[in-house]
């Protein structure tokens, strides 16, 4: 890493009911400026924990998380919540709202006004590739699952956030949904220079979006890398057996198609 | 005769109504003031929200005629305490302590649903908001409560259903509602009144019922349409119900009348006495014997009739039975000095508590005064009215003569007398006055020890009328103008199945005094 770290975890800790339950372990990881990290993990692994640190949603019992270089626990909450974007597992959309007040609302919460608030959501509608007179007024349960999750993209990035936290955005989707949803999101990655990080559970699905990948087992990190060193390096048991999947299936699928062509 | 009598009734209507509504609106308007915050406070604090819950559970199982009796002696103490030190004066009748029992009524399901709304948030939900940069404030005001809106929108329409029920309940406490027709109805057995007085507060239940849940659907679906259509019919009520009644100028004379047929017949006296002397009058009718009496003393009500035996026993406490007019001389005495009443005089009968029994079985059992019951007592029923196991009479009674009854039963007085013909019971408390005791065949044991002191039907004024000239002379031709066969005959006509409203009555009566005086 040459840059500066945008988000730092210095040996963060987080326990809840008295010490029982370890959620995070001495964990420490750096996230460079407009960097696209994945943390993959099995569930129960403290990754959702680990992401609630950076905008404290959820507090480290012992270590630091830093955002540009600033300790958070001293910004206020709010403010801090409302200049990083995130994108919530199960996407949590307001269900009363309509899909233009569900992107609007942080920028609402900051006081911008009337004419600024209603070109952004246009232009985030946009952006997520949503029609703008079909889905502006429309409420969430008249949205489809995939519709859903890009009004959850457009209202992460709102307020023009530099980061973006997204805890299993595209989990639910089915396949064709998940992958276009997936790479239209990497483009505006790199269209706005965000640092994003991202939880998932699926390998694939990091391999093919992120540009470094940390593993997380039972509150530690286990392996860090990007997805070229993970594929091709040594690791533990466990890391070698998840990263190798998508390499198998990968070699399997070739395997399908040239018999099929050679057939 | 019953299409006279629905006119009678339709022509209370707006008064009724009116007051109704106000009443019914305002407990509901306070309790929600009260709940709505107070559920908002308790979802995060579960402590608190368990304590509530059960207070309000328990106000609940309170019967609505027990916690509207309640808050009368409530208010009074504290109208006294604020009248002495602060010189505030309120009046603890009616309207008051109605809409406090009301309001507390109605916080149950508004709390309730406003808890259960707000604790069913989808979790996720509740997450997002403050992921998104929401103080726990505009968490609540921008997402959790509308969400939550449904549910306290059903709580409210349960809340406001209730409320209207209960309001008719308000009548005893002196608060003008519904209710009026229900308890005039069935002190004198006018079943067309009981009836329009359910039947009007059902309708007025069910409509607002209908226009709630017609907001609460239009909240749901997000079509504001229906919300302001509901809204709108709620005021087209509210402006319809109080209009006409703020319109109408308020009564300058307050006519109070207690619980049984007569005190409706001779209220209704007053009143047309009064308004045909040019003054505006109205009744208030259905109040307990403390309750009017208090209420006179604090000149809430202007004038009613009352018994001087009963002041002798409520008020001066005595429970030996003197002569007539020594009774009647001590009494007016007591009201002149105590509380500045005055008695504008006697109206020339006697309203006396007697034991009654039915003829057959007196003889049978060979019974002809009370002091032939003492040795019977134990094997027999008696049954009374709601007062009067509770009065000093009674004690008076029981300890002269040594009686106790197998059974104390309490009952409506229009059901006494036939409980006691038909033999359900064997010893009624009856009314000297009361045409149902010839009419049922029952005879009135004699008080050989003078145990029960005499009851002088007297007219009283409240102190602040004083010296007024005008109801003096007004109700002057009714001193001494109404002996006990008058009163029974009168009584019996109200009660005795032909149906016909005190009002009537009243003017039969009238009718009858002006025969004699031209005699």
């Amino acid at each position: 890493m040459t840059q500066a770290a945008t988000i730092a975890f210095e040996d963060v800790s987080k326990t809840y009911d008295d010490g029982r339950v370890k959620a995070l372990d001495r964990l420490s990881l750096a996230v460079a400026e407009r960097e696209f990290l994945a943390v993959v993990g099995p569930s129960g692994s403290g990754k959702t924990t680990l992401l609630q640190l950076v905008n404290r949603l959820a507090e480290p019992t012992a270590g630091a998380v830093r955002v540009d270089g600033e300790d958070v626990r001293s910004v206020p909450p709010i403010a801090l919540r409302r200049r990083i974007g995130y994108v919530f597992q199960g996407v949590g959309l307001f269900p009363h709202m309509s899909v233009a007040e569900n992107i609007a609302i942080t920028p609402r919460l900051l006081g911008w006004d009337k004419d600024r608030l209603a070109a952004r959501v246009d232009e985030l509608i946009d952006l997520v590739r949503l029609d703008k007179n079909r889905h502006r007024d429309r409420y969430p349960h008249q949205l489809s699952g995939g519709e859903r999750q890009r009004v959850g993209v457009a209202r992460a990035l709102a307020a023009q956030p530099r980061i973006v936290l997204m805890d299993e955005p595209f989990g639910a989707l089915d396949p064709i949904n998940r992958d276009a949803i997936g790479q239209d999101y990497r483009r505006l990655h790199e269209d706005l220079g965000l640092t994003t990080v991202m939880i998932t559970h699926d390998m694939l699905e990091a391999v093919l979006l992120a540009d470094r990948i940390g593993v997380m087992q039972a509150g530690r990190l286990v392996a860090e890398g990007t997805p070229h060193e993970l594929m091709t390096g040594r690791q533990d048991a466990y890391v070698d057996e998840l990263i190798q999947t998508p390499r198998r299936h990968a070699e399997r699928l070739r395997a399908l198609i040239e018999r099929g062509a050679s057939s | 005769m019953s299409s006279t009598l629905i006119a009678d009734a339709l022509a209370l209507l707006p008064s009724y109504l009116g007051s109704h509504v106000l009443v019914s609106v305002t407990a509901l308007v306070l309790g929600l003031l009260v709940s709505l915050p107070l559920a908002i406070v308790s979802v995060r604090r579960p402590v608190l929200r368990g304590g509530l819950l059960a207070v309000t559970s328990i106000v609940q199982t309170i019967p609505g005629l027990a916690l509207l009796a309640l808050f009368y002696p409530l208010l009074l103490g504290i109208a006294a305490l604020t009248d002495r030190w602060l010189g505030l004066k309120f009046s603890a009748l009616g309207f008051l302590p109605s809409v406090l029992a009301l309001a507390l009524y109605s916080m149950l399901p508004v709390l309730r649903n406003t808890v259960t709304g707000l604790i069913g948030i989808d979790p996720a939900v509740k997450q997002a908001a403050i992921g998104v940069g929401m103080t726990p404030r505009q968490s609540l005001w921008m997402v959790e409560l509308p969400l939550a809106i449904p549910v306290i929108m059903a709580g409210i329409r349960t809340s406001a259903v209730w409320v209207i029920g209960t309001a008719t309940l308000s009548t005893p406490v002196g608060q003008t509602s519904l209710g009026n027709y229900i308890f005039t109805g069935l002190q004198t057995q006018n079943w067309v009144f009981v009836l329009f007085g359910c039947v009007a507060a059902a309708v007025l239940a069910l409509a607002v019922d209908q226009l709630l849940a017609l907001m609460e659907g239009g909240v749901r679906a997000r079509k504001r349409l229906r919300v302001v259509l509901g809204g709108l019919g709620l005021a087209v009520i509210l402006a319809g119900a109080l209009v006409p009644n703020l319109a109408r100028p308020k009564a300058t004379y307050l006519i109070g009348a207690k619980t049984f047929t007569e005190q409706y017949i001779l209220a209704a006296l007053i009143e047309q006495r009064l308004q045909a002397a040019g003054l505006s009058a109205a009744r208030r009718e259905g109040l307990g014997s403390n309750v009017v009496f208090d209420a006179l003393a604090a000149g809430e009500i202007d004038v009613y009739v009352d018994y001087s035996g009963t002041i002798w026993a409520n008020q001066l406490h005595r429970s030996d039975a003197r002569p007539r007019a020594e009774v009647l001389g001590a009494v007016a005495t007591w009201l002149k000095d105590r509380s500045g009443i005055t008695l504008l005089g006697e109206l020339g009968f006697e309203n006396a508590y007697a034991l009654a029994m039915a003829r057959r079985r007196a003889e049978a059992l060979g019974v002809r005064s009370i002091a032939d019951l003492a040795a019977r007592a134990p094997t027999l029923t008696i049954a009374s009215d709601y007062e009067f196991f509770a009065r000093p009479e009674w004690a008076a009674i029981r300890r002269a003569y040594g009686l106790s009854f197998r059974t104390e039963r309490q009952m409506q007085p229009e059901f006494m007398y036939p409980a006691a013909s038909s033999g359900e019971v064997d010893v009624i408390s009856a009314y000297t006055s009361d045409g149902r005791i010839a009419q049922h065949d029952l005879v009135v044991l004699g008080d050989p020890r003078q145990a029960i002191p005499p009851y002088d039907a007297i007219l009283l004024a409240s102190p602040r009328r004083a010296e007024d000239a005008v109801l003096r002379d007004a109700l002057e031709p009714l001193i001494g103008a109404i002996d006990v066969a008058l009163m029974r005959e009168a009584n019996l006509r109200a009660t005795g199945g032909e149906n016909t409203s005190p009002a009537e009555v009243a003017r039969w009566l009238w009718g009858e005094i002006e025969k004699r005086n031209k005699k």
